[in-house]
C-alpha cells in the first residue's frame, strides 16, 4: 500500500511518500512521515514491515550522524546507498532480516543529485527517476514517458503530480496525502 | 627502581611513565631514517636501508615503503616484522571501508585506525594477555582523498598521531627534522623542489660514507596527467639520475 516516488531533477532530488499508516482494513494515521535525515544533504525514505522500518532507518541515521561526529565529514550519497545496501546484505543473511524497502534522495556533491533505489534483499540501483510499493507498477511508465534530463523543479513538480494523478484513476488504494520533499545543495525542504 | 615495572606493558610506572612505549620508540631511534615531505602536488617518502646489498631482489621485497591501498603509501621505521603485521591490519582495513562505501578511505581515518590499534596495545593487548608489548614501529603515511587533498602523518607506538608539513622518524630523525624545519618554506613547495629537499637531508643524515642508490628507498605520491594517485618507487637507476642531479654522488666521492 506504501508509495515512494523519487525523481532527479537539474540541481535537486523530489521526492514523494505516501503520509497513510494503514493496518489491514484500519486506517490508524494520517500524516506519517516516512523519511529519516541522515545529514544535510540526504533523505531515506523507507516502506515495508512496520517497525522494521523506524528501526533500520533510525538505526542508519544514528550510524551516519556518528560517522560525521567522528570524521568531521558529511558522508556522500553514493557512499550513503553502499553503506545502506551493505547493511541490508549483512541483515539479509541473519536470523531476523529487515523487511525494509528504501529510496536515498542526496545532493551532497556541490548539489548534485543522486537517486538510490534499495530493496530488503539487498539490491541497490542509482536511477534517474524511481518508485517504490505498488505505486511503482503504476508510475514508471508514466516517468518514463515524461521525465527528461536536467528538470527545473517546475517540470518535476508537474511529472510527479502526472504520477499521483494516475494512482488516483488506478490504484485501488485510496491514497489521499503525500509529503512532498526535495534536496538539493542547500538541504531538505517540505513543499507543497 | 624503573625495572620493577618493566614486565608489564599495561601498567604506569610511579613516575607516570609507559616505560614499555618508551623502550619502544628507544628501538625505533636505531631504526634507518624515514623521511617525509608535503608539496603542494604530492608527497615524497625516502628511507635509509639498512639491509644492504645488491643482491636484494628491491622490487619484491621492500624494507621500509609499502603500499597501503590506491592512495595510501607508508613509510616504516623500526621491527620490520612488526610493521609487516600492523601494515596487514591497515590494508584490510582500507578494503573494509572500500566494500561498505564504494569509496576510499579519507586518509586521516586510516591513521586513526592504526594508531587506535596501537594504543590498545599499550593499555590492554589484542586478547587480552597480559605481557603483550607493544609495536616497535613508527609510520610515516602519506596518501591523498578528496577532503583535504595531499597529506603526511606520523604515527608512534604510543598511538599518537600528528599530520606534517616535513617530518622524520629513525636514526637521525632530530638532526632532520632541525635541517628540513630550517630548509622547508612556509608558503609550500613543489613536488621537485620535495624529491631534492629529501635527498639533501638525506644525504647530511646518513651513516653511509658513500650515498648509493642501494642504500636508500625513494617514493613519491601523486597525480598523473589523468589525475589518478600515483604511487612510485624509484629504481635505483631512478635514484641515481636523481642523486646526480643534486651533485650529491660527486660530493660524497670528493669526501673520500
Amino acid at each position: 500500500m506504501q508509495v515512494l516516488i523519487g525523481i532527479a531533477g537539474k540541481d535537486f532530488v523530489l521526492t514523494a511518500a505516501d503520509t497513510t499508516t494503514a493496518r489491514s482494513i484500519v486506517v490508524m494515521k494520517h500524516g506519517e512521515d516516512k523519511s529519516r535525515l541522515l545529514n544535510k544533504h540526504n533523505l531515506l525514505l523507507y516502506t515495508g514491515e512496520p517497525g522494521d522500518t523506524v528501526q533500520f532507518a533510525e538505526y542508519i541515521q544514528c550510524n551516519i550522524k556518528l560517522y560525521e561526529i567522528r570524521n568531521g565529514l558529511e558522508l556522500g550519497t553514493s557512499a550513503c546507498a553502499s553503506f545502506v545496501r551493505k547493511q541490508m546484505a549483512e541483515s539479509l543473511r541473519s536470523r531476523g532480516p529487515y523487511n525494509v524497502n528504501y529510496l536515498i534522495a542526496g545532493a551532497s556533491k556541490k548539489g548534485e543529485p543522486e537517486l538510490y533505489w534499495g530493496d530488503y534483499l539487498a539490491a541497490s540501483q542509482k536511477m534517474p527517476f524511481a518508485a517504490q510499493g505498488y505505486a511503482a507498477y503504476f508510475v514508471m511508465s508514466t516517468m518514463d514517458r515524461y521525465w527528461r534530463p536536467d528538470l527545473s523543479l517546475e517540470e518535476a513538480r508537474v511529472l510527479l503530480q502526472k504520477c499521483l494523478d494516475e494512482l488516483k484513476t488506478r490504484f485501488i488504494g485510496n491514497l489521499p496525502e503525500f509529503l512532498i520533499k526535495v534536496v538539493d545543495k542547500d538541504g531538505v525542504r517540505i513543499i507543497a | 627502581m624503573a625495572r620493577r615495572y618493566d614486565s608489564r606493558t599495561t601498567i604506569f610506572s610511579p613516575e607516570g611513565r609507559l616505560y614499555q612505549v618508551e623502550y619502544a620508540m628507544e628501538a625505533i631511534s636505531h631504526a634507518g631514517t624515514a623521511l617525509g615531505i608535503l608539496a603542494t602536488d604530492g608527497i615524497v617518502l625516502a628511507a635509509e636501508k639498512k639491509v644492504t646489498s645488491k643482491l636484494l631482489e628491491q622490487i619484491v621485497s621492500s624494507e621500509k615503503l609499502y603500499v597501503i591501498s590506491d592512495h595510501i603509501a607508508v613509510a616504516v621505521a623500526g621491527l620490520t616484522a612488526d610493521a609487516n603485521s600492523l601494515i596487514n591490519h591497515v590494508r584490510q582495513q582500507a578494503q573494509r571501508y572500500l566494500i561498505t562505501y564504494k569509496e576510499e578511505i579519507p586518509v586521516e581515518q586510516l591513521v586513526q585506525g592504526l594508531c587506535d590499534m596501537k594504543q590498545g596495545y599499550t593499555q590492554y593487548g589484542e586478547s587480552r594477555f597480559i605481557g603483550l608489548r607493544p609495536f616497535g614501529v613508527s609510520f610515516l603515511y602519506a596518501g591523498h582523498d578528496e577532503h583535504y587533498g595531499f597529506q603526511l602523518y606520523q604515527s608512534d607506538p604510543s598511538g599518537n598521531y600528528s599530520g606534517w608539513k616535513a617530518t622524520c622518524i629513525g636514526a637521525n630523525s632530530s638532526n632532520a627534522q632541525s635541517i628540513l624545519k630550517q630548509e622547508y618554506k612556509e608558503e609550500g613547495i613543489d613536488l621537485e623542489s620535495a624529491k631534492r629537499m629529501a635527498l639533501r637531508v638525506l644525504s647530511k643524515t646518513m651513516d653511509a660514507t658513500t650515498l648509493g642508490s642501494d642504500k636508500m628507498e625513494f617514493a613519491t605520491l601523486s597525480k598523473n596527467v589523468k589525475g589518478k594517485v600515483v604511487f612510485k618507487v624509484f629504481k635505483p637507476e631512478e635514484i641515481e639520475v636523481l642523486l646526480e642531479g643534486e651533485n650529491l654522488l660527486q660530493a660524497k666521492e670528493e669526501e673520500k
